[in-house]
């Protein structure tokens, strides 16, 4: 929602995809990210059935204010990675907000004239690059591109923060994930591929 | 010093035991709450500072464990998730009626029976109206976030020992497996032997060398002698309502309507007071930090100023019969709340409080008769 004070920002964020995508971990990097800059995060997953082999989605919100619902109906951004998650949560994107997916392994596009709709080559990139696990940084900085809510330096302190200390040394590796999401993210035009019905 | 971190409410919550100085964590896995033994095992606190942990054969196990622990004056700590904790309940009377101070943890998850592994509320009744048999209660404590799950242990020690009874941290798997920045306490010492003997000689099992031997027991077959320790225990209880009631009030100063909630249902219903506000719709909420203690007087005079009051819990509606108590039919009282699992959203309980509340709202009580009647 928006706050009674303009200075202010709060962003209401849903990753969501297959489980072993990175989305729970791209929402924690996001939430640490946010604590390097003094602001205010939570971070909710789905837990327990629906994350083994199927969907796993988690709602990340940061802000500067004291968060109510770490729960929510409807996100600023929806970040998207499969397409059980497209049906689920492009309706869920507030008017005039964000949704940004990655194409690979989606059928049905996403409709809606009201949003933004972003594409980023998350799953591509990341194999071109030799490592398909970085996809979750690729889209990571697609986002950051398109809604600078984060400082890149925030995001690699935030990236050290979450990281366990054998995975250190890949964060220059993720760095270059993140820019390269940053300089391959492209506005999607609904009219272009939008089915008939 | 004070460290900041991102955690999850389970682990923000076994941290907490380690840095409150706890002497010995019991407990069997079961979700949504087993990060808080994984923490604990992963942190090795027999090396941080002597601390021991234990995965019990069984919740029964566990909640005995804690029994004998406890006797001897140590700082003893349990958690479980709703089936777990029926299993306990028998441990928990005892240790209620053996006045012994213990922690207990209760990550609430769906219900009836094995029901579901997401989050609930459904064991309000449980936890407040006794759950296991006899006259006894427990002070509840209900954190609403993962900030108050590191909070709230100590200051459930604290209860603990100043009452000689147990507390429960009734929380739910919302707030246990959400992440958000905590900042955690600093590492306090455990106790040393010798001064928790100087502290709790005159009822602990520490050895009798020099005084009269101390029995840890609730059984009293002389029935003036059991009488008389149920009414110590009522005493207690009453202390407990005088001293250490705690509640939140949130937006109610100009309220025309009142939303009461706990623990996660309380983020939530925030939300929606926000909303309401952002309508024009003067919405307060009131949430009870304390479940018991319970705060009967607030409701009562908040009863004076506002249409109608509604009761959002994670359940089929348990709290709402305490707040129709406290406020004495002077206005509507009604309750939302999702079951199975399934959370509501802000929109949701917003919009139960238009149809439920203010819809319904101008009709007096009296008037609802009337038209029964005809």
């Amino acid at each position: 929602m928006e706050n009674l004070n303009n200075n202010t920002m709060t962003e209401e964020i849903i990753i969501a995809g297959f489980g072993g995508q990175g989305v729970l971990s791209m929402g924690k990097i996001l939430a640490y990210s946010g604590i390097m800059q003094d602001q205010e995060v939570s971070w909710m997953p789905s837990y327990g059935p629906e994350m083994r082999g199927g969907t796993a989605n988690v709602t990340v919100i940061i802000s500067d204010d004291r968060i109510s619902s770490p729960y929510l109906k409807v996100y600023d951004t929806a970040i998207i990675l499969n397409q059980q998650s497209m049906d689920k949560f492009e309706e869920t994107v507030k008017p005039g907000g964000i949704l940004i997916y990655d194409p690979n392994g989606i059928t049905h596009h996403p409709t809606r004239t009201d949003i933004k709709i972003y594409q980023i080559e998350g799953n591509k990139l990341a194999n071109e690059m030799g490592n398909r696990k970085i996809s979750n940084m690729v889209i990571l900085g697609g986002y950051l591109k398109v809604k600078p809510i984060m400082k890149l330096d925030n995001v690699i302190e935030g990236l050290k923060k979450s990281l366990p200390e054998r995975y250190q040394h890949l964060i220059p590796l993720n760095k270059d994930a993140i820019t390269t999401g940053m300089n391959n993210v492209t506005l999607f035009k609904v009219s272009e591929k939008a089915p008939l019905s | 010093m004070s460290e900041l971190k991102l955690m999850k409410g389970n682990e923000a919550l076994a941290e907490a035991a380690i840095r409150a100085g706890a002497d010995a964590y019991f407990g069997y896995p079961i979700t949504p709450q087993s990060e808080v033994i994984e923490y604990l095992m992963a942190q090795r606190p027999e090396k941080r500072t002597g601390m021991v942990v234990l995965q019990a054969e069984s919740e029964v196990a566990a909640i005995n464990m804690v029994y004998g622990a406890a006797s001897t004056g140590k700082r003893v700590m349990t958690s479980s998730s709703s089936p777990g904790i029926s299993l306990k309940l028998e441990g928990i009377s005892y240790l209620a009626g053996a006045e012994l101070p213990a922690v207990i943890v209760n990550v609430v998850r769906g219900g009836p029976g094995l029901g579901t592994i997401q989050p609930s509320q459904a064991d309000y009744f449980q936890s407040v109206k006794g759950g296991g048999h006899g006259d006894y209660k427990l002070y509840v404590l209900a954190p609403a976030s993962v900030q108050e799950m590191s909070d709230f242990v100590e200051d459930a020690f604290d209860i603990a020992f100043k009452y000689r009874a147990p507390v429960l941290i009734l929380s739910d798997g919302l707030i246990g497996q959400m992440m958000e920045k905590v900042n955690l306490k600093d590492q306090k010492p455990r106790m040393k032997d010798e001064e928790l003997i100087k502290r709790y000689n005159h009822w602990a099992v520490t050895g009798k060398k020099g005084r009269e031997r101390n029995i840890i027991t609730s059984l009293d077959l002389q029935s003036e002698k059991m009488e008389a320790r149920v009414r110590r225990l009522m005493k207690k209880y009453k202390q407990m309502e005088e001293e250490d009631l705690r509640f939140e009030k949130i937006n109610c100063d100009d309220a025309e309507y009142l939303i009461v909630a706990y623990g996660s249902s309380a983020r939530i219903a925030q939300k929606a007071v926000e909303l309401a506000r952002d309508k024009g719709i003067k919405v307060g909420l009131l949430r009870p930090i304390t479940l018991f203690p319970y705060p009967k007087q607030q409701l009562f005079e908040l009863a004076d100023q506002v249409k109608g009051i509604l009761s959002v819990e994670l359940n089929a509606g348990q709290m709402v019969e305490d707040v129709k108590l406290a406020v004495q039919h002077k206005v509507p009282v009604e309750h939302f709340g999702r079951t199975g699992g399934i959370i509501h959203t802000p929109e949701e309980i917003l919009e139960a409080l238009e149809q439920k509340i203010i819809k319904n709202g101008s009709i007096r009580h009296h008037k609802t008769r009337e038209s029964s009647i005809l």
